[in-house]
């Protein structure tokens, strides 16, 4: 019985199984079946859903043995030497087809980038945006009034508004440009032109010729970019400032990132011609709710005539809002394009954090021979209009977050004054020209950005305060002191004699430079204080104030201590600046501290030395900071500052300040200090110390000013904190403590 | 089959322990069900066969049984390819569709071979080895369709790798035939050897009307910016030859040159380089002596010494890759190969996959007129940039150079990315090499922003039920100026919060949310009641933070607005004898962690910590009610690649008698949590992120020789 239930058993589940796979095939049959009747595939065998294996014959590489032969150098030099091509090559590839290679003449620019700007017309005012693009140009540091030592040649024509209808228009162009002695067919020529073409057609036309010039230009159409040759620059107003520049509309970054609409724009409808299709379909995806999309037919002389059934309508909308509420409550804006194909809506949406969503087809973006501007705007397809709101609502938060805030950093170090601009276009034409000692990517599209970032300096980007977090890297620990002296040696009491000793002792010092900006003939070794550490002295070419920021062959480590001779320090308080200072590489870290204001009464900025809640600069008497600063500072300021601190001797410790927070956005750090450094040098008069000269101050006042002049706006920023060692004056005993030093009196 | 398989082999191991009679029983049966399922077998393929081998037996086959296509004299032949093209004119952007995973489908035609009207081929070849790699590396991946009508690429079997094998009018004939042409509209061709003798032109010479390039070749005049692809020329010594990748760092030579085909004018150049420069320098050519055949492509000499070609290239910093007639030089690749910087010199090239690949990171660009300063301006390169560029060349080959599965994924991603920009590949994505993609910090707060004053800070109370503890932290926090809303996290299920008139009276607005469940993670939930970014978390039990410090705190924050600001400092040690982690909560010197019992930091990290918060940390720490702060200072620091800041010397925050150890961590068990806490969740990050600094945040002039009274901040506790 047992057994007879077990057989069956036995019999059934075998039976079942086959019934189970029998079932299987039949379903996998069905659902190969119904796959290639759906799509078509069961009449056509030779549609493989997968490429399949060729086993027969063998296949050959693509590069056959006679390739190797067909490259040679028998065969190669029955044609052109590599010379001849490019000469020939030169021939060929002009005007439209222009490239570096062939419409550029390097040679010119062997003695260093410079730029000659003709001598204005006579008679004749340029209109204002171009007298600020030669303005910013004549104070830049590639300015040269000497035509044949110029490498870049820039137009006193105006060319900025090339349409015919324009007041702004300029005639006769061509004829005039024929008549400039070094024109050379436009050879090593940089044209600024904002606006091309003239309605109905708005072409890229400019009414003269070119030649082998570049041109600068608002509104580029892909097709007419000659790329690595051109450059695309942004459309500004005539109100674009000069220098300096608004800030971004951002000042804290909101979670979540989602504002009140998603997608805004305000601005014309074409009722016909070009540029109109775009805009007149907005509507369609405008929901009066989160996506504002208002246009207008009211603009021109005859509006009415060609207006159509939702003019009335659209024009009521378009009063409803208010354009700034928009453009600071949105995430995104649009940037269609207008008559041509960048519009101002691009900067404007750019300055308040409203990342762009650009509809423009064929319009080469902004500099984008450096941008990278899918960090920052969303590129979108005029042909898809209406996938734009599906688009934009499907960037996550942290995108969003990202994006704006990359608009808000080019905004700021591209855009937003015309002084940029132009130093932007001509740093990208720079950078073609030594291609080996050129901006990376990186060093464009992320802080400070390439107009504060040398190349010169490094190519090697880890040799930057900016980028170790990035690179996964973190600054070495090793600094190089560097002592300015400016008296004789006396005798062994000399505070600096003290100072050496106390520098000498950090461990992290593998250094000591003495700056001699004194006119005797510097000590022999032998004078100064045997110190294990390697010492030096150098002597500036110059004995001046500018000198000690200057980038000396020998300091050779990335952190820099700058010292006045007369300084007091301790090993203590020398090791926990340093230690400081690398959580902050990109700042100016050190013990005596200044401060900033604005003197309302007199209407200008105002220096104080008085003891105050907060601090915008820290004194180079005793200051940490990064050695490429020492570049930036000879090679990133005009000669004007810098002779003007030469002169004075005075404020080259403010202009370091000025200059590091305008790279950082952010003001220098403070450390705790045993003794208040200088304040009881000055107390004591010291004959030596130029602080004991009243000139002094007033001068510190008066050079604020001139820097900020230059800058175009305020650098410095207010700190109200100061950095001290984390058991600093607790009631713990001493012994606990690692920088017992800085508490002892 | 897989079931009858299973059958077999467990039975052997029964049979024996049956009777003879059950044995011949199942026997029996099981050849029963085995002949069975061969049946059905056979029938299921049998009949079938003929029809259905394209979907049963795809996976081998031979190129004869492709479809035999003759071309006649008088078939089309495209236009020119139109120099103006561009992805807004000349591509049909509807086909590829809006579609929420942002990839583009690409069709293969399948293959045919193609004769003209005397039945010659069109190719010499036919299909290359290459290109079928291609193909099938497409037909593998997530890109491919079969539904011809669902494609929004279309990418010909008709191989036109090398144009010289090709016979140009009757090759645009057959791209002409094929099913979905029109135009070449979205038709993409991959060509790696373009143009002929004697003018070698830079790109394929067949006509294609639209097709888009995949080009190995292109200069800057037939390149299509944004969109021909400009692809590299792969070597076939990639697949047959393993370098190992060698670590970076100084070669034996400084410069070499492997190329056998430099112009006579250019080995003149080269050669009075190595008179300058000796040793540095090695120039290698073809070995003339050397028997013929396979061999001579991996030799190399240099007056009659032989050298291995490609493992030579290891032993040199930099190798020369000067233009042949044409521009593109498969030498390139083996060069990346081998992790030796490149040295491109051929004018007007438009690098491989230069629109997303920086070469500035792993090549040195020189012109051909410059070729007697290469020596000069190489040694002007720092060293540590040279071994960077080693590594970043070696990648590069990795990534994109390797095998044609490679190039033809990278091109097609580079099309997708063109299609869709919104989903694009960052730049890191495409440059940083996996090491650095791992070590590189990329702060989500990255802008310099110092935050204005004014919309103040909401503190967020966490309390369970000692109320009058609640209430007096509540009155002191009440009392800081830049204070803006008060939310109590009420974490206490059985118990509900006071009535409202008892709370004590304050000017901002206060708000109890009650929890569903006890959890530490509630502190940290992004309330929308949270309407500022500065959050300050406190415990109800920290009464000893004055206005002044708390409002110090604030400010400080501003300066700081991607860090954690908080008061009670900790610290992470390397216990040498156990060889883990330590949590260290003692009065140290350092600072790696601050408590979150007391802490301003942005809204943004209750975002991280409730949603993106890696592993299972966040339910682990709801499971122990322990570490939730240190957890929170690791994912900080983990994308911030920053340390905390501690403000004001206060470490006693509940009563002026506490020891440093207060409340909750008194208890020694405690302790030993926390420790494993940090040793978790370093395991779960993969690294420790958590930065040690030596600092804190004290008002400026605190303990300065000056009135107190003109102090902003005068009210700082020493302890």
């Amino acid at each position: 019985m047992q057994a007879k239930k077990r057989y069956l058993l036995v019999s059934v589940g075998a039976c079942s199984l086959l019934l189970a796979y029998l079932c299987g095939l039949q379903i996998g049959e069905f659902h190969s079946q119904n796959r290639a009747a759906l799509y078509g595939l069961s009449q056509v065998p030779s549609f493989p859903p997968r490429w399949p294996e060729w086993v027969d014959p063998p296949l050959q590489t693509y590069l056959g043995e006679a390739e190797q032969e067909e490259d040679g150098p028998l065969l190669l030099h029955q044609h052109t030497s590599p010379r001849e091509r490019r000469e020939i090559q030169k021939n060929i590839y002009k005007s439209r087809r222009c490239r570096m290679d062939t419409c550029f003449d390097f040679q010119r620019c062997e003695r260093g980038f410079k730029i000659y700007v003709y001598p204005p017309q006579k008679g004749e005012v340029p209109s204002e945006s171009y007298q600020k693009i030669l303005a910013a140009i004549e104070e830049s540091r590639f300015y040269t009034t000497d035509p044949n030592e110029a490498c870049l040649f820039v137009l006193s024509i105006d060319t900025l508004d090339r349409d015919q209808l324009s007041a702004q228009y300029v005639h006769n162009v061509r004829a005039r440009i024929q008549s400039l002695p070094l024109w050379y067919e436009g050879r090593n020529h940089l044209i600024f032109n904002l606006y091309s073409g003239t309605w109905p057609d708005y072409t890229e036309e400019l009414g003269f010729d070119i030649g082998q010039a570049m041109l600068a230009k608002a509104s580029t159409d892909m097709d007419n970019f000659r790329p690595h040759f051109d450059i695309s620059i942004p459309l500004f107003s005539k109100d674009h400032p000069q220098k300096g520049g608004d800030k971004g509309f951002l000042n804290l970054n909101n979670v979540p990132p989602l504002r009140k609409y998603l997608l805004v724009f305000k601005g014309k409808r074409y009722l016909t011609g070009i540029g109109s299709e775009t805009r007149n379909a907005l509507y369609h995806i405008h929901n009066g709710d989160d996506i504002i999309l208002l246009t207008t037919c009211k603009h021109g002389k005859d509006w009415e005539k060609h207006k159509d059934a939702r003019c009335d309508r659209d024009n009521e909308e378009y009063t409803k809002f208010d354009y700034q509420e928009l453009l600071h409550n949105s995430s995104f804006c649009l940037v269609p394009r207008g008559r041509r194909l960048g519009s101002f809506r691009f900067l404007e949406a750019l300055q308040a954090a409203c990342i762009p969503v650009l509809l423009s087809n064929g319009w080469e973006l902004p500099f984008s021979e450096v941008i990278d501007w899918s960090k920052a705007a969303i590129i979108g397809d005029e042909r898809l209009l209406l996938q734009v709101p599906s688009i934009t609502r499907s960037v996550g938060s942290d995108r969003i977050l990202a994006l704006r805030q990359q608009t808000q950093f080019l905004w700021d170090a591209y855009f937003s004054s015309v002084t940029k601009i132009v130093l932007t276009t001509l740093e990208i034409v720079h950078d073609r020209i030594r291609t080996h000692m050129s901006r990376s990517r990186q060093m464009w599209n992320s802080l400070p950005g390439g107009l504060y970032a040398l190349p010169e300096f490094s190519s090697d980007l880890s040799l930057f305060p900016f980028y170790y977090s990035t690179l996964g890297k973190s600054p070495p620990q090793e600094f190089t002191a560097i002592i300015q002296a400016l008296t004789p040696l006396q005798s062994q009491q000399q505070p600096i004699f003290k100072l050496i000793h106390a520098v000498a002792k950090s461990k992290f010092c593998v250094q000591i430079l003495v700056l001699w900006n004194c006119e005797k003939p510097p000590p022999p070794r032998n004078k100064w204080p045997s110190i294990t550490t390697p010492f030096s002295i150098i002597e500036g070419k110059r004995k001046t104030m500018s000198g000690r920021f200057y980038p000396h062959q020998a300091i050779k480590t990335d952190a820099v201590l700058s010292l006045d001779e007369d300084s007091v320090l301790s090993t203590n308080e020398v090791d926990f600046a340093f230690i400081v200072w690398q959580s902050f590489p990109d700042r100016i870290v050190g013990y005596p501290a200044r401060s900033h204001y604005w003197d309302s009464g007199k209407g200008r900025w105002g220096y104080t030395s008085k003891w105050t809640n907060e601090y915008s600069m820290v004194l180079t008497g005793a200051a940490f900071y990064h050695r490429y600063y020492h570049h930036l500072y000879t090679h990133y300021l005009p000669m004007s500052l810098l002779s003007m601190v030469d002169q004075l001797a005075n404020c080259e410790d403010i202009l370091i300040n000025f200059l590091i927070s305008a790279v950082t956005k952010l003001p220098p750090i403070k450390v705790t200090q045993k003794k208040q450094y200088k304040e009881t040098m000055m107390q004591q008069g010291s004959k030596a110390s130029r602080w004991a000269d009243p000139d002094h101050f007033a001068q510190r006042q008066s050079c604020m000013n001139s820097f900020t002049s230059w800058f175009g706006f305020m650098p410095l920023l207010h700190s109200q904190l100061r950095l001290d060692p984390v058991l600093f004056k607790d009631q713990v005993s001493i012994l606990r403590k690692k920088y017992r030093d800085i508490e002892r009196l | 089959m897989c079931a009858s398989g299973k059958y077999g082999s467990r039975g052997p191991a029964l049979i024996p322990r049956m009777k003879t009679k059950h044995r011949i029983y199942y026997i029996t049966l099981f050849s029963v069900v085995l002949l069975g399922l061969i049946a059905t077998g056979m029938f299921q393929f049998w009949p079938h066969s003929i029809e259905s081998s394209a979907e049963w037996s795809l996976d081998r086959r031979s190129v004869h049984d492709a479809p035999l296509v003759r071309i006649s004299v008088n078939s089309p032949i495209p236009g020119r390819g139109d120099l103006s093209c561009r992805m807004h004119t000349c591509f049909d952007v509807y086909r590829c569709g809006y579609n929420p995973k942002n990839k583009i489908k690409v069709y293969i035609y399948p293959l045919q071979r193609f004769v003209d009207e005397v039945g010659v081929p069109i190719s010499s070849t036919g299909l290359s080895r290459e290109y079928n790699d291609l193909l099938s590396a497409i037909s593998d991946s997530d890109f491919y369709t079969d539904d011809v009508s669902r494609a929004c690429l279309f990418v010909p079997s008709i191989d036109v790798l090398n144009q010289n094998s090709l016979r140009i009018r009757e090759t645009a004939q057959a791209l002409a035939m094929l099913p979905r042409w029109d135009k070449g509209m979205n038709h993409l061709l991959f060509n790696m050897l373009p143009g002929g003798p004697p003018d070698y032109n830079t790109a394929l010479d067949v006509p294609r009307d639209r097709a888009l390039l995949a080009g190995g070749g292109f200069s800057t005049w037939t390149y299509r910016q944004g969109y021909d692809v400009s692809i590299p020329v792969y070597s076939p010594l990639s697949a047959e030859v393993d370098l190992p990748e060698r670590q970076p760092g100084p070669r034996r030579y400084f410069i070499l040159s492997s190329q056998t085909a430099i112009h006579r004018e250019y080995r003149v150049e080269l050669e009075r380089l190595k008179d300058e420069n000796g040793e540095a320098l090695l120039l290698l050519d073809k070995c003339s002596n050397l028997s013929q055949g396979l061999t001579s492509v991996r030799k190399r000499c240099y007056k009659g010494q032989v050298y291995d070609y490609p493992q030579i290239l290891q032993e040199s910093s930099f190798c020369v890759v000067l233009r042949g007639a044409r521009l593109g030089q498969a030498t390139l690749s083996d060069v990346l190969q081998a992790g030796c910087v490149p040295v491109i010199m051929a004018d007007s090239y438009i690098l491989p996959f230069s629109e997303v690949l920086d070469w500035k990171r792993a090549s040195v660009v020189i012109p051909e007129e410059k070729l007697p300063e290469m020596y000069t301006i190489l040694k002007s390169i720092p060293h540590r940039q040279v071994e960077e560029m080693q590594r970043q060349a070696r990648w590069f080959w990795e990534a994109y150079f390797s095998s044609m599965k490679a190039i033809g994924m990278t091109t097609l991603q580079i099309i997708n990315d063109r299609i869709y920009p919104y989903a694009a590949h960052t730049y890191e994505e495409w440059n940083n090499p996996p090491v650095v993609k791992w070590s590189s910090v990329n702060s989500p707060l990255f802008l310099p922003l110092i935050p204005p004053r004014s919309p103040g800070f909401t503190a967020v109370v966490l309390t369970y039920d000692r109320i009058e503890s609640l209430f007096r932290v509540i009155t002191e926090i009440s009392k800081v100026p830049s204070l803006a809303k008060l939310l109590v996290v009420w974490n206490n299920q059985n118990k509900s919060p006071p009535e409202e008139s008892l709370w004590p009276k304050v000017a901002v607005p206060l708000k109890v949310v009650r929890t569903k469940e006890n959890k530490l993670s509630n502190r940290f939930f992004p309330f929308d009641e949270i309407e500022t970014e500065a959050v300050l978390a406190i415990d109800d039990d920290i009464i000893m933070l004055t206005s002044d410090e708390l409002q110090f705190g604030y400010e400080v924050w501003r300066e700081f607005p991607d860090r954690l600001v908080g008061y009670p400092g900790r610290l992470h040690l390397w216990d040498h004898e156990m060889g883990k982690w330590k949590y260290e909560s003692e009065w140290t010197n350092e600072v790696s962690m601050v408590l979150t019992g007391a802490a301003f930091y942005h809204k943004y990290f209750n975002y991280l910590y409730t949603y993106k918060m890696p592993g299972d940390i966040k339910n682990w720490v709801d499971a122990h009610m322990n570490c939730e702060d240190i957890a929170m200072n690791f994912l900080v620091a983990n994308i911030t690649g920053k340390a905390p800041i501690k403000v004001t010397p206060r470490k006693k925050f509940k009563c002026p008698e506490c020891t440093a150890i207060d409340g909750l961590s008194l208890d020694q068990t405690h302790m030993v949590e926390r420790s494993e806490c940090i040793n978790k969740f370093a395991s779960v990050f993969g690294t420790m992120p958590l930065k040690v600094v030596e600092h804190r945040a004290d008002p400026v002039l605190y303990k300065d020789d000056f009135p107190e009274k003109l102090k902003s901040f005068p009210n700082i506790g020493s302890l």
